[in-house]
Formats: structure tokens, C-alpha cells, sequence
């Protein structure tokens, strides 16, 4: 059974990404698991320089799902390469790293940085974090400032450019497509969704951000939606995440039109999901006769509603 | 470690406090006094998220460890499961994680400070500081009598009790850090004592300010609402102080739970 998928010029041993901002940096993680069994590991997005991020509480429960609002605490990019890199490296992870930045030149900065670090992978674009005010999101909401971040970025990277995109907006498929027509590789979606939660007794928000990001199970069906539309609308890889905690929501995505998928809030819940996301995969692939995953992705069989269309 | 541990027993202490006990050999075999295990109840989507419980005890079998307990209080969803729990059930049960209490060395003293649920990581404490040999103080406050809990267990443990009740049902009527405060005015200077301290932060907070008014080192175990346990999410952070002055965040889980009294910047 073939499980590899292709990223631009990358290539994946299978497609479950570890999604950024839920792996920490990788290392945190390479006691629990093998963490280059992933078919790739996103890191903790990153800036030039080290952040602090909100103060807490920074996530709140939901129904089938969380509220974060971190804030991209983080070591910056010089100290995660130094620190971090060299264990990634021996291990053998695939690293995809998460960059953000407050301006345009900061994005091309970072990239420039990592393009000479031995082990990383591809570079993806957080221009999607809800939960900062400056930059970030209000290059992603828009199709001239996605376009602007991406074509920056090409220009002085050859590592595969994934932005990593928002829903908060009214038509994601405007983004992707601007993104693609920048130049980049493949582009990963959706963040989360912008929400809040009050505390009645208190009339108090639950997060010290008063809003936050909300991920897991209860909102996969709204991501599946959108990697849909965006497969219709785009020729490049789709990286689909959104709630998935079981083989069987990867494989949707998959058929949804993702190439690859990214797992964030249940690992959380189960560390070990890996190797039982994996072989829940394998089980299907087996009962379907299907020798090579990256055939099942887009393979949305919408025939039927056709039919019907033409008959009525 | 990820244990699909089962319930051994379910004692109810009360109406809201319950001791699990939880079959889980490999944790009972690791565990450290102050670590922790990383809970899901059940295997649906709500509660989704684990909960972190700090090991009560060490369960053995012919000196074998063959589990450890849980003391819960139950507050949310997670917690109101445990209560509920019945014997056979399983609770995946991930651990033990996070940094465990530095023992002291006789002829030091320990003090241990509980508020409330905060009792939960000083059964193990106090059988890992007896064993040595150290004289050991449980400080212990809560509600009212009735949820004063395992004074016995502790006492024949040769534990000295220091209770207090906030409504004088047993014990000193108050705050735990009154009989504190008054024992570390009373020892002298040249007499050494390790304050450990688990509770509601505003009590650990007091306490640390305490013991370093009276110049006496303190381990504090930190509750924050924690994401993962491990490291992953960034959402247990607690601010510490630097060299530089600025507060920097720190994760709970993997740099904590137990912290130096003095290293923590309390709101």
C-alpha cells in the first residue's frame, strides 16, 4: 500500500501533518511518539523574536471542541533553530515551519532565514491567527494581502510556500486562489474560527482575549466544506485540518479533495492518535482495494445529484 | 505511558469528594510525589479535553504497585464523571507527568500545606519523606469537618496534624496560613523546614509570600486549565520572574506543576 503524498516538491510518507500551534515544537512530543512516523510535523508558529503571548486563561472547553487564545508564545525563529532543529533533525522529522510576521519583510525575513537550515521542509504561512491584532490575519483576510505575503515570500525561498488560511472570511476559495496565482506550493486550511465564550455568573469572557479560536470535532463539517469548495476552485495540494480525531475523518477530507491533513486538538486528547489514525487508514484502503491514498483525494462522488439534475 | 486503566473502587467521601482508585501498574511504578496524570473520562466529545489529577496514592499488592488513586472534587464535567464512576469502568489515564516535589534531607522539617482538594500530592510526599526519616507537618485546611479527609491515614503515618476549618467545625476556625504563620514566627532561625504548599492559588500565594518573609524555601503545586499536559499547547502557562525583571510564561505541565515559591510572579 502506497500512502505517500506529494506537497509541490515535497514528499510525505503519509499524510497526517501534527497541525501547528498543537505539537509545540516537536520535541515536546518525541517521548510519547516516533515523531518521524508523521508524514510531517507543523512547529509552534514563529516570529523573528520571542513573544509572550496572552496572559491566561488561554482556552476554554466547547461543546465537541475548544476556545484558544495563546497568542503565539514562542522562542523566535534564532532560538528554535539552535535549540530546536538539531533533536528534529536526528530524529527525522519532517519539518514544516510555521512562520508569522507583523509586516510584509518580516515574513520575507524568516524565510530567508530557514531556507539555509538543514531539515526544513517547507515553510507555512500563518496568515490566519485569530488571536493577534497586529498583522498575521489581516494579510489573510484579504486576496491583495495573501497575494503580497506569498509572491514576497516565493521570491527568496525554494522551499514549498503553504499559507495556512482562514475561514473568517466570506469566500476562502477568493484567497486560495489568489495564493495559488502568488505562486504558492499547496495551501493548508482552515484555522480556527474566530468565538467566545462568557461565563454568566461572572458576565465575565472565559479567555483573557475575550475572543479566541475555536477547533475540534465541532467544526469539522464547516472545514470539510471549505476544502471542497477550495479543490474546485484551485490545482494546487489542499492541506485539510479541522476536527479530525479518526481515520474515518481523515479519509473524508481526503475525499473531500485534501492531498495531505493536519491533526491539532485531538492529540491533545490522545498523543497516540498517530499510529491509530494510520492504521484506520490502512483498514480502509484494504476493504476498498485501494493501492495508492493519494487516488482517493477529490474523488467526491457527486454523480448522483447529477442525475437527478438532469432528469428533473 | 497511556493507560485504559480500570476502576478499582470509587469511595465516596462526601457528596462532592470521591477517592478512584485505578489500576495502572506502570504509572504506580513511576509516579513521584507531585506528578500528575493526564484523565479522559469517557470516550465522548464532551467533556473532550483531559483533566489533570495529581496521584493520591501509590496502590500495591504484596508491596507490588499495582495502581494509583485519584482524589476528586467534583466541579465540572470531567470531575462529575469520576464521581459517577463505577468499579470496572476504564479511564484513560496518561502519566505521570510534570516536575515532582524535591525532598528535603533530615535533620530538615517539612511542612506541608493542603487547601481543600490541594491534599491530593501529599499522601505520596508524606510516605516518601517518612521513609527518610522527616519530621513531616500536615497543614491542612478545608470547609468544615467533614472535609477534612485521611487525618487518620496520616497520622499513623507519624504525620503531625495542623487542621483548620473555615467554619470551626474542627481544628483552628480560619485560614490554613494562621497556624502557619505562627510556626514559622516560633522556629528558630537555625532550624530548617521545606514548605510544601497545594491549594487554591490565592492560599499558595500566601504561603510562598510567607515563607520567604520568614526566610524559609517553598514548593508550590500549581492548578492552571491545561490543554494537553505535555507540552503541546502552551495553555497552562504561569508567569515566572527573570532576571531581566519581565515576567515570562512558563507551561505548567512540563515546567511545573511543582515550582519554587519565590520563582512565581503572583498576581
Amino acid at each position: 500500500m502506497n500512502l505517500s503524498v506529494r506537497i509541490g516538491s515535497l514528499t510525505l510518507k503519509n499524510p497526517l501533518i501534527a497541525a501547528s500551534g498543537c505539537f509545540g515544537y516537536g520535541t515536546e512530543y518525541s517521548d510519547v511518539i516516533d515523531i518521524a512516523t508523521l508524514g510531517g510535523v507543523a512547529v509552534k508558529g514563529l516570529f523573528l523574536a520571542e513573544r509572550e503571548g496572552h496572559p491566561p486563561p488561554r482556552i476554554v472547553e466547547t461543546p465537541a471542541g475548544m476556545l484558544n487564545a495563546i497568542g503565539l508564545q514562542g522562542i523566535g525563529v534564532h532560538r528554535f533553530i539552535a535549540e530546536k532543529m538539531p533533536e528534529l533533525r536526528a530524529r527525522g522529522a519532517v519539518v514544516i515551519v510555521n512562520i508569522c510576521g507583523t509586516t510584509l519583510q518580516e515574513y520575507v525575513e524568516l524565510a530567508r532565514i530557514l531556507s539555509d537550515v538543514e531539515g526544513v521542509h517547507a515553510l507555512e504561512l500563518n496568515i490566519s491567527c485569530p488571536n493577534i491584532k497586529e498583522g498575521g490575519i489581516t494579510f489573510g483576510c484579504s486576496v491583495h494581502g495573501t497575494a503580497d505575503v506569498v509572491s514576497a515570500v516565493r521570491k527568496v525561498t525554494k522551499l514549498p510556500v503553504i499559507p495556512k488560511l482562514t475561514p473568517n472570511v466570506t469566500d476562502i476559495t477568493s484567497i486560495a486562489r489568489a495564493a495559488e496565482e502568488a505562486g504558492a506550493d499547496a495551501v493548508s486550511l482552515v484555522n480556527t474560527f474566530l468565538a467566545m465564550v462568557i461565563d454568566v455568573e461572572t458576565r465575565r469572557p472565559r479567555l483573557s482575549n475575550i475572543v479566541g479560536g475555536l477547533s475540534g470535532p465541532a467544526i469539522r463539517p464547516i472545514a470539510v466544506r471549505m476544502v471542497y469548495e477550495c479543490r474546485q476552485t484551485i490545482r494546487i495540494p489542499v492541506i485539510g485540518m479541522g476536527g479530525i480525531a479518526t481515520a474515518t475523518d481523515v479519509l473524508e477530507f481526503m475525499i473531500a479533495g485534501a492531498t495531505a491533513v493536519q491533526v491539532g486538538t485531538a492529540n491533545f486528547v490522545d498523543p497516540l492518535i498517530w499510529p491509530k489514525l494510520l492504521s484506520g487508514v490502512e483498514r480502509y484502503m484494504e476493504r476498498h482495494g485501494l493501492a495508492t491514498l493519494g487516488d482517493l483525494t477529490g474523488s467526491l462522488d457527486t454523480s448522483a445529484r447529477e442525475k437527478e439534475w438532469i432528469s428533473s | 505511558m497511556d493507560v485504559a486503566a480500570e476502576v478499582l473502587s470509587n469511595t465516596h467521601l462526601s457528596s462532592d469528594y470521591n477517592v478512584l482508585a485505578l489500576a495502572a501498574p506502570d504509572i504506580a511504578e513511576r509516579a513521584l510525589p507531585g506528578q500528575f496524570v493526564m484523565v479522559k473520562t469517557g470516550d465522548r466529545l464532551e467533556p473532550l479535553l483531559r483533566r489533570p489529577f495529581s496521584v493520591f496514592e501509590v496502590l500495591r499488592e504484596q508491596g507490588k504497585p499495582i495502581g494509583v488513586s485519584l482524589l476528586s472534587k467534583k466541579i465540572g464535567p470531567s470531575t462529575h464523571l469520576l464521581f459517577d464512576a463505577k468499579v470496572g469502568d476504564r479511564v484513560q489515564c496518561l502519566g505521570p507527568l510534570g516536575r515532582p516535589f524535591a525532598p528535603v534531607v533530615a535533620p530538615d522539617e517539612a511542612w506541608m500545606v493542603a487547601g481543600g482538594v490541594g491534599l491530593a500530592p501529599f499522601a505520596t510526599l508524606a510516605e516518601t519523606l517518612r521513609a527518610k526519616g522527616i519530621q513531616t507537618t500536615l497543614y491542612y485546611g478545608a470547609r468544615r469537618a467533614a472535609e477534612l479527609f485521611f487525618l487518620d491515614w496520616f497520622e499513623r503515618l507519624g504525620v503531625t496534624l495542623q487542621l483548620t476549618t473555615e467554619d470551626g467545625s474542627r481544628g483552628e476556625r480560619g485560614r490554613i496560613t494562621l497556624p502557619l504563620e505562627r510556626s514559622l514566627k516560633a522556629r528558630p532561625q537555625s532550624a530548617a523546614v521545606m514548605i510544601y504548599a497545594c491549594g487554591p492559588e490565592p492560599m499558595l500565594a500566601a504561603v510562598a509570600k510567607m515563607a520567604a518573609a520568614h526566610g524559609r524555601p517553598s514548593q508550590v503545586s500549581v492548578e492552571r486549565v491545561m490543554g494537553c499536559g505535555l507540552g503541546g499547547c502552551y495553555s497552562c502557562v504561569i508567569p515566572i520572574k527573570t532576571s531581566e525583571g519581565k515576567p515570562h510564561h512558563v507551561r505548567s505541565c512540563i515546567a511545573g506543576p511543582v515550582f519554587r515559591g519565590d520563582e512565581i510572579l503572583w498576581q
